[in-house]
């Protein structure tokens, strides 16, 4: 699948690894294909708390290949994959 | 609706809020009402109406809506939620008040609904529900600043344990008291919000904590701890398939006490009316017709509990949302979603609420794909006939050295045929029909929650009440056809062979026996295929009426397993089994998925799929176990 932000080097909350923090800075639904309308997917995570600003840590892994993962956004938990977290920009905490 | 008419009317109010929130919970220490509280996002699928009588005395209704994180509907029973409390659903008057319900221990989340509902100006009154556990996390929350900073009403409830309930109801009183005329009440102005909106209700909400959350209490921990196990990839998989396997077990183990006393309340019940009353039809009707129908299937109301009971803590304790992460991976090798794991397991229950459950699947293609392979989980229904035909042919022995039964082991093999063939079935359906990207999974996770006893209990009674009220009704009308259809006419004076064989029952049962020989069904088997359309678990009480009359005095004492042991060979047995799993729908599960799809076609489709598997199945399976056994 080609994949128009394999160059782009900023961290995302797709390639964060369990037990790493990071505070959410931009939702970039552009960089994940979705068979959603435009927009959609965007407002979804914000509806589930994924909105810049946001504390996010990534507690869980699914099987196989590390997916889905369970991610803690400040007071709860989301379960979400790695492809459509690729589209939540972070900046690593430690 | 005229003001003049909707005056008379009871205030309606409306319970709004994210799932997780315990609003069912709320519900019911409202109104009393008994339905399902759960910890999984959307189970709350079906219009749930209660009513209370206020301090002030004023009967007010309620409306328990699905659980939603917004007004934009992402799924069919949000669509409710929206519709409703925009004065848009045609079959629901606007409510007069809502009351959005959130979890104290996440406001942050929680509050984001109530912005948006504040931008409707109708009544509101936010419950802010688990306090309890808020406050044992040292979190807390100036109401009175909550309330100055929101402009809405306060009430903290605990709804599980029914506190805060007196403060909620006098706030609904003082609401309903002001609230403007009723007629007046025109549709709402709202349009969806865009990502810019949103934010700006998440700012609204950071505003709001800064000025109301006096501390954030400390996280909880267990939770996490809990999750790091059950979530592991190789211990957390093992645990769900010891669950699953573990409620197969028990579904025999601890249904065998309560089913023999049944059982032998029936045969007591039997004798004593056969002792009473004079020999004649009407005899017949009630003793082979009503008690021996009826009861074959009231027998297997304990293990349909204890299967509910184990639905019912999974869901309850928050478990089911886990299951769905940790199978969302394996489930989308066939491309299903992760969340059609609950439709899917609900069916092993019953196809009915299985399907119903299905719309908490956003996608359309997703969602019809679960619906079509929901029938193929064993339903409860289902569980007569395997149990009947397993006790009839499977020895009662134990392997692994005793730790596993043999009876457990063939029922959990049938179970397993159903799963993967459904796997196969979504597997085929998302490669030629159903083709498109999956859905993307955002889902919360629950904390972990102590299921209520009370809770459990009103969920086990309800099913109980719906079992004993199927039986008395749909099966107590079917089992009296089917016995004029076995009794009448009766035979020729001096005729050779059982009664039946003369009867209309006998006549479409040999009508029917060509098409099914080939699948090595008798014709007995042909006639109890017939109710069994109506309700699958009516096939052993149609067995029961089949052989009851074709038999002699003495083969009615025995049991029906060592009847159909004596009469049917061992590949016959095992067709039946086969063809069971891919049992052909009962009338209830297909008006469900025609309601739910809106669709004749894929109703039909469904019939004509199932059918063909099933019989291709059991053709199959006759022929192979006729070939291995040497015939």
């Amino acid at each position: 699948m080609p994949d128009p932000q394999s160059a782009d080097p900023r961290p995302r909350l797709g390639s964060l690894r369990k037990g790493q923090r990071a505070e959410v800075l931009d939702l970039d639904e552009a960089a994940v294909s979705s068979p959603l309308p435009p927009g959609e997917l965007e407002r979804r995570m914000i509806e589930m708390g994924l909105v810049e600003g946001a504390r996010v840590e990534l507690l869980h892994e699914g099987f196989p290949g590390r997916d889905p993962i369970a991610v803690r956004i400040n007071d709860h938990t989301v379960a979400l994959r790695r492809a459509e977290a690729r589209a939540v920009l972070v900046a690593p905490l430690d | 609706m005229a003001a003049v008419a909707s005056l008379a009317d009871p205030p309606r109010i409306a319970l709004v809020g994210n799932p997780n929130c315990g609003k069912t919970a709320l519900f019911n220490a409202l109104t009393g009402a008994r339905q399902k509280v759960a910890n999984y996002p959307g189970v709350t699928v079906e219009r749930k109406l209660g009513h209370f009588v206020s301090p002030a005395g004023a009967r007010v209704q309620v409306l328990d809506l699905p659980g939603t994180y917004s007004l934009r509907a992402r799924s069919p029973d949000e669509e409710v939620t929206r519709d409703v409390v925009l004065g848009r659903f045609e079959h629901e008057p606007m409510p007069d008040v809502l009351v959005c319900v959130a979890d104290a221990t996440n406001l942050r989340l929680h509050l984001r609904l109530v912005i948006e509902l504040k931008k409707l100006g109708r009544p509101l009154i936010l419950a802010l529900n688990m306090m309890d556990v808020a406050e044992k996390r040292g979190c807390r929350i100036d109401a009175a600043a909550l309330l100055a900073a929101l402009g809405v009403a306060v009430v903290p409830t605990v709804a599980i344990r029914r506190g805060g309930i007196a403060g909620l109801l006098a706030q609904i009183d003082r609401t309903v008291a002001v609230m403007g005329p009723r007629g007046a009440a025109a549709p709402c102005g709202w349009t969806e919000p865009s990502a810019h909106d949103l934010r700006g209700y998440h700012r609204e909400v950071e505003a709001v904590l800064r000025d109301a959350l006096r501390d954030a209490g400390r996280p909880s921990l267990a939770t996490r701890r809990i999750d790091a196990v059950l979530l592991h990839p190789a211990v957390g998989l093992l645990f769900l398939l010891t669950v699953l396997f573990l409620m197969f077990q028990a579904v025999f183990a601890w249904a065998e006490a309560p089913m023999e006393l049944i059982d032998a309340g029936l045969s007591a019940l039997q004798a004593a009316v056969a002792a009473v009353m004079p020999d004649g039809a009407l005899k017949s009707l009630i003793t082979d017709g009503i008690i021996a129908g009826v009861g074959s299937v009231v027998i297997f109301l304990p293990q349909i509990l204890v299967l509910f009971f184990f639905i019912q803590i999974l869901e309850d304790s928050g478990y089911m949302a886990r299951a769905a992460f940790l199978l969302d991976r394996l489930m989308g090798g066939v491309g299903l979603h992760g969340r059609a794991f609950i439709p899917l397991l609900s069916s092993f229950a019953c196809a009915v609420p299985g399907i119903m459950a299905a719309r908490t699947i956003e996608n359309r293609a997703d969602r019809l794909a679960t619906i079509m392979i929901a029938p193929l989980m064993t339903c409860a229904a289902r569980l007569p006939v395997y149990t009947l035909l397993i006790a009839a042919f499977v020895p009662d022995g134990t392997v692994m050295g005793g730790m596993i039964g043999l009876q457990g082991l063939v029922m959990f093999t049938l179970y397993a045929a159903g799963i993967l063939s459904a796997l196969a079935v979504a597997f085929v359906l998302k490669r030629t029909v159903f083709k498109g990207a999956r859905e993307p999974l955002l889902m919360e996770l629950p904390a972990y929650r102590l299921p209520s006893p009370r809770n459990v209990l009103i969920g086990l009674l309800e099913r109980a009440r719906i079992f004993l009220a199927r039986a008395g009704t749909i099966i107590f009308a079917i089992m009296v056809l089917l016995w004029f259809l076995a009794s009448f006419p009766v035979p020729p004076e001096g005729a050779a062979g059982p009664a039946i064989d003369h009867s209309f029952a006998g006549m479409l049962g040999h009508a029917l026996a060509p098409l099914l020989a080939p699948i090595g069904f008798t014709w007995q088997i042909a006639i109890a295929l017939v109710p069994g359309i109506a309700a699958r678990e009516v096939a052993v009480a149609a067995l029961g009426t089949v052989y009851a009359l074709s038999e002699s005095g003495d083969a009615l004492e025995s049991s029906l397993a060592g009847v159909l042991a004596a009469d049917w060979s061992l590949p016959t047995a095992l067709a039946l089994l086969a063809w069971f799993v891919f049992a052909p729908q009962c009338v209830s599960t297909l008006s469900v998925v025609k309601r739910e799809t809106n669709s004749w076609f894929w109703t039909a489709v469904m019939i004509a799929y199932m059918t063909l598997l099933a019989y291709a199945a059991a053709f199959v399976t006759f022929h192979v176990s006729t070939a291995l056994l040497g015939g």
